[in-house]
Parts: C-alpha cells; sequence; structure tokens
C-alpha cells in the first residue's frame, strides 16, 4: 500500500483511470435518464415524483461514500503522513458536499408533494443536514491557518471525528421513528421492483463513475498546487 | 404535441420532478467546470513559474 504513497506513481495510476471512469459515467448517464425519467413506470403511490429518486438516492449514497474516502484518506494522512491521502481528502471535499446539498435539496423537493413539507427535523434529514455542515467545516479548516500542516491536520481530526456520524445517518431509519423510508438496497438485494431498480443502480454507477473522474483532476490540481508552492519557496530562497 | 405537454407536466408535480434534476444537473456540471477550470489555472500558473525559474537561473 505504501509504494502509493508516491505522488509519481499515484498519478499515473489515477491517469489510466480516467478514461474508464469518464467513460463509464458518461455512458451510465446516457442509458440511466432516459430510464430514469422516460422509460421507468410512475409509483403506485408516488406517482411521477418517484422520479426524484434517481438523483437523490446516488446524491445520498455519494455523499456517504465521499465522506468514508475522506475519513479513510485523513486517517492514513494522520498516522503515516501520506501526502496523497490528504490531498485525495482535499479534493474530495467539495464534491462530498455538493452530493449531500443535491441529496438535501431533491429531498425537500420530493418531500412536499409526497409528505405535504419541504422539511422535517428528523433523524434522518437532521443527520444528513449534520454531514453537510461537517463538510464545510472540514473545507474552511484546510486553509484557515498560517501554517498550513496545522490545518491539513486539524481538518483531517474533525474528519475522524465526524465519521461518527456515518453510521448515525445510515441506521437513523431504524433507530428513531421518522417520515423517511427505510433501506432499498440491502444485503439481501433490493426492495424494489426491476424497472425502478435498474435505472437507480445505473444512476448509482454514473454518479461514483463522476465522482471518480472529477476527484482525479481536482488531485491534478492539487498536486501541481503543492508543487507551485515548493517552486515559489526556492525561488524565493534564491532571491 | 399533447403527449409531450403530459409527459412535461409529470403527473402535476412538474415543478418537484424537473427542479430536482435541474439541481442535480447544476451541482454536477458545476463541480465539473470548476474543477476542470482550476486545474487547467494550475497548469498555467505552474508554467509560468518554470519560465520565472529558467530566466533566474540564465541571469
Amino acid at each position: 500500500m505504501h509504494k502509493y504513497a508516491n505522488p509519481t506513481q499515484f498519478i499515473r495510476i489515477a491517469n489510466a483511470v480516467l478514461p474508464w471512469s469518464t467513460a463509464i459515467a458518461v455512458a451510465a448517464f446516457v442509458i440511466g435518464l432516459p430510464l430514469a425519467l422516460v422509460f421507468s413506470p410512475p409509483d403506485y403511490q408516488q406517482g411521477e415524483t418517484v422520479r426524484i429518486m434517481y438523483v437523490h438516492v446516488p446524491a445520498a449514497w455519494m455523499s456517504l461514500m465521499v465522506y468514508m474516502v475522506i475519513a479513510g484518506s485523513s486517517a492514513a494522512f494522520l498516522i503515516w503522513r501520506h501526502t496523497v491521502a490528504h490531498l485525495i481528502a482535499r479534493a474530495s471535499a467539495p464534491l462530498g458536499a455538493m452530493f449531500a446539498a443535491v441529496c438535501l435539496i431533491s429531498g425537500m423537493l420530493w418531500g412536499q408533494p409526497m409528505w405535504g413539507t419541504f422539511w422535517v427535523w428528523d433523524a434522518r434529514l437532521t443527520s444528513v443536514l449534520i454531514l453537510f455542515f461537517i463538510y464545510i467545516g472540514y473545507i474552511a479548516l484546510l486553509d484557515a491557518f498560517d501554517d498550513p500542516e496545522r490545518g491539513d491536520r486539524a481538518a483531517a481530526i474533525l474528519a475522524l471525528v465526524g465519521s461518527v456520524n456515518v453510521p448515525i445517518i445510515h441506521f437513523s431509519v431504524e433507530w428513531w421513528s421518522t417520515l423517511h423510508q427505510g433501506t432499498i438496497i440491502t444485503m439481501d438485494g433490493l426492495t424494489l421492483s426491476g424497472d425502478m431498480a435498474r435505472p437507480l443502480l445505473i444512476m448509482v454507477a454514473g454518479f461514483t463513475a463522476f465522482y471518480v473522474s472529477v476527484v482525479i483532476i481536482r488531485l491534478r490540481a492539487e498536486l501541481l498546487a503543492a508543487k507551485i508552492r515548493n517552486a515559489r519557496q526556492s525561488l524565493a530562497a534564491a532571491e | 404535441m399533447d403527449q409531450l405537454v403530459t409527459y412535461f407536466a409529470m403527473g402535476g408535480y412538474a415543478v418537484f420532478v424537473w427542479s430536482s434534476y435541474a439541481a442535480a444537473a447544476i451541482g454536477l456540471v458545476g463541480a465539473l467546470v470548476l474543477s476542470w477550470q482550476g486545474w487547467k489555472a494550475r497548469e498555467r500558473e505552474f508554467e509560468d513559474l518554470r519560465a520565472a525559474r529558467r530566466g533566474q537561473e540564465t541571469q
């Protein structure tokens, strides 16, 4: 695992992954969007609003997945001082915040017609809102110190502490009574008919591949930013 | 034509369904564009610095 900590080695692998993840993302959206918006049936209870699920659930899934990537990378950064791990977390955070925002907005737009309200302070909705705020706090902490290393470590610690929220979000629908529906995708399979499960899974794959592609682009920018900092320092030292 | 109108009406839920997809599109496309621009900007910055460094070496 430690050999991937080498930035040059890592970016070589990432560059090889990029065309594949991009192709998967494009294919998934080209197939998934018509299925989600046209060819899947309306729900017998929710009517056409069920189509909101095909962006809401993938966004919710990604907001948790990206958080787990950040927490895992932050642990690797704090334990082994892997700079690449930290840069992965740094590059991921704005994307995770975006997914959480899309999840919250699409959820509210479904809640209004189906529950009769945009928002309720129940366990699932509140814990996802907290996730969004943790993302914002993480991003703010990264550049909050004059000494970048202190900011990096403070943010990494916040990411680890905040990971307690991940199981709370996941199990909130079981632990507390909530308006939110239960888990759709379980270990035993799907609690959803095939013509709704297919577009959902394709959209989840599309969102995941999209994240992989965009995080690689962001990672290139982060690695360049680190090089720029070093070059500036040596330039200043030479003067 | 009527069929299209019925389709876009989404059974009376047009505002909610289309706003959700618009929010997702703005989020994803926005993230992609900003990330791409950020990478390109860093690349230009790095090239400028390299040029400055070469200038310093030749002095």
